[in-house]
């Protein structure tokens, strides 16, 4: 199951369809075509029923974090340090999986890697995803592992390098609770679309969950560190830069819309921006 | 979950932030399991600089593994204070070496060890945070959000 898009018109094709053709023929943030192609993590354990299925927004990722201009820009940000990267929402772990296993391409490097999840089924299927995608490699990545919590509420402050954030950003009419909140389900069909609509139900504007998730950013991040946090058109993400810029503490914070897809009238359906700081780091 | 994580944890109660005593946070009953990995120097020797020697040493202590730690950060050694250095100190600290089999307990301790069951206890508050089948659950009750 895909998140769904709000319709923004009649034609809008089923996300299946685009998760196919992207899969095929994947583009970088200036729609140039990848040709050296990473492989992608394979995710055939995983069970859908509580665990989003990798799909447009998670390939936009890949696919963004591999482009000439991110891999250029993490390298050089990261030339002297190893980095710490952490994901949040990592679901089935496709995401984490692929910057684990392909760091040396991506970032020039080994990384330290750490999964959080608010579904514990999720943490224990991007385990495997990680061994799976990582048994070949001799001298690579060290994937410490896989937390339950929310968001990044048990971090050590300043710590993160690398935030990585595919959030349910659809636009609902209300917040699903988290896990720890609501534990008496009626059956398990309640249950399971509880912890599905977690992975795609963002409340107003589809925009609470990361407003949270921004909110701890300041705090989170090392000097030298860098968000990546995926957005839809009606999550207004123009407003959101504007306001990453002006108003997120401890700035001046830079943002830029380093992947899309989905171009419609003009308007990217999902874009990925970029968040760093310039203050400490000294590059970019 | 690997042993060198909770270098990166702490506690998820808000109040608990501004309190030192909620990190690291500590094993209680810590269940470990030790999966070999290929022994790599040159990242063991590259993520020295980011540990918190402290905490990590709070951690070994706790797990019966003090031996696998030297007692401060090898990478300390490498470093000279270029302002106040001379050019003898200066190069001595060039050719300084950590040696393999420090390398090597460090490699074993953050990287091949792993905690499959437990619990970690914040210092400053006291809750408890289950580790089931090597997954941390750092969801807090209501009333403690």
């Amino acid at each position: 199951m895909a998140k769904q898009y709000p319709q923004d018109g009649p034609g809008t094709p089923p996300a299946n369809t685009l998760l196919q053709s992207l899969h095929d023929l994947p583009r970088g943030p200036t729609g140039e075509i990848l040709t050296n192609m990473l492989p992608t993590p394979d995710t055939s354990h995983v069970s859908f029923n509580t665990i989003y299925e990798p799909s447009e927004d998670s390939f936009l990722l890949l696919d963004t974090l591999s482009s000439t201009t991110e891999v250029t820009w993490l390298r050089k940000r990261f030339a002297s340090k190893t980095p710490y990267l952490v994901e949040v929402g990592t679901g089935s772990g496709v995401v984490i999986a692929f910057l684990t296993a392909n760091a040396e391409q991506v970032f020039g490097r080994p990384i330290l890697s750490l999964g959080i999840d608010v579904n514990a089924n999720a943490c224990h299927a991007t385990k495997e995803t990680v061994r799976k995608a990582t048994a070949e490699q001799t001298a690579g990545s060290l994937y410490l592992g896989s937390i339950t919590g929310d968001l990044c509420s048990s971090l050590l402050p300043g710590s993160v390098d690398v935030l990585v954030f595919n959030p349910p950003y659809v636009p609902s009419e209300e917040l699903p609770a988290l896990p720890g909140l609501e534990r008496k389900y009626r059956d398990k069909f309640e249950h399971d679309s509880h912890l599905l609509a977690l992975t795609t139900d963002g409340g107003e504007e589809g925009m609470e969950t990361t407003t949270r998730l921004f909110a701890q950013i300041p705090y989170l991040l090392s000097p030298s560190g860098v968000a990546y946090i995926l957005l839809c058109a009606q999550n207004r993400p123009e407003a959101v830069k504007s306001w990453v810029a002006e108003d997120l503490p401890k700035g001046p914070w830079l943002s830029e819309t380093v992947g899309s897809s989905g171009k419609k009238g003009g308007w990217e359906k999902l874009q990925i921006v970029r968040i760093w700081n310039e203050k400490a780091a000294g590059n970019g | 979950m690997k042993l060198l994580t909770v270098n990166f944890l702490t506690c998820a109660v808000k109040t608990c932030k501004t309190s030192s005593e909620s990190y690291p946070l500590h094993f209680r009953d810590a269940q470990l399991e030790q999966n070999p990995q290929t022994f790599n120097p040159l990242f063991i020797r590259n993520i020295l600089s980011r540990l918190d020697w402290s905490a990590l040493t709070t951690t070994a202590n706790e797990l019966g593994l003090t031996a696998m730690l030297p007692d401060h950060n090898p990478a300390d050694d490498m470093m000279v204070d270029s302002e106040g250095a001379t050019e003898e100190e200066k190069n001595r600290a060039k050719d300084n070496v950590i040696s393999e089999e420090v390398l090597k307990k460090l490699h074993t301790f953050l990287v091949d060890t792993a905690v499959i069951e437990g619990k970690l206890v914040c210092g400053n508050c006291g809750f408890e945070y289950p580790i089931k089948e090597g997954v941390g659950n750092f969801l807090l009750p209501p009333h403690l959000v």
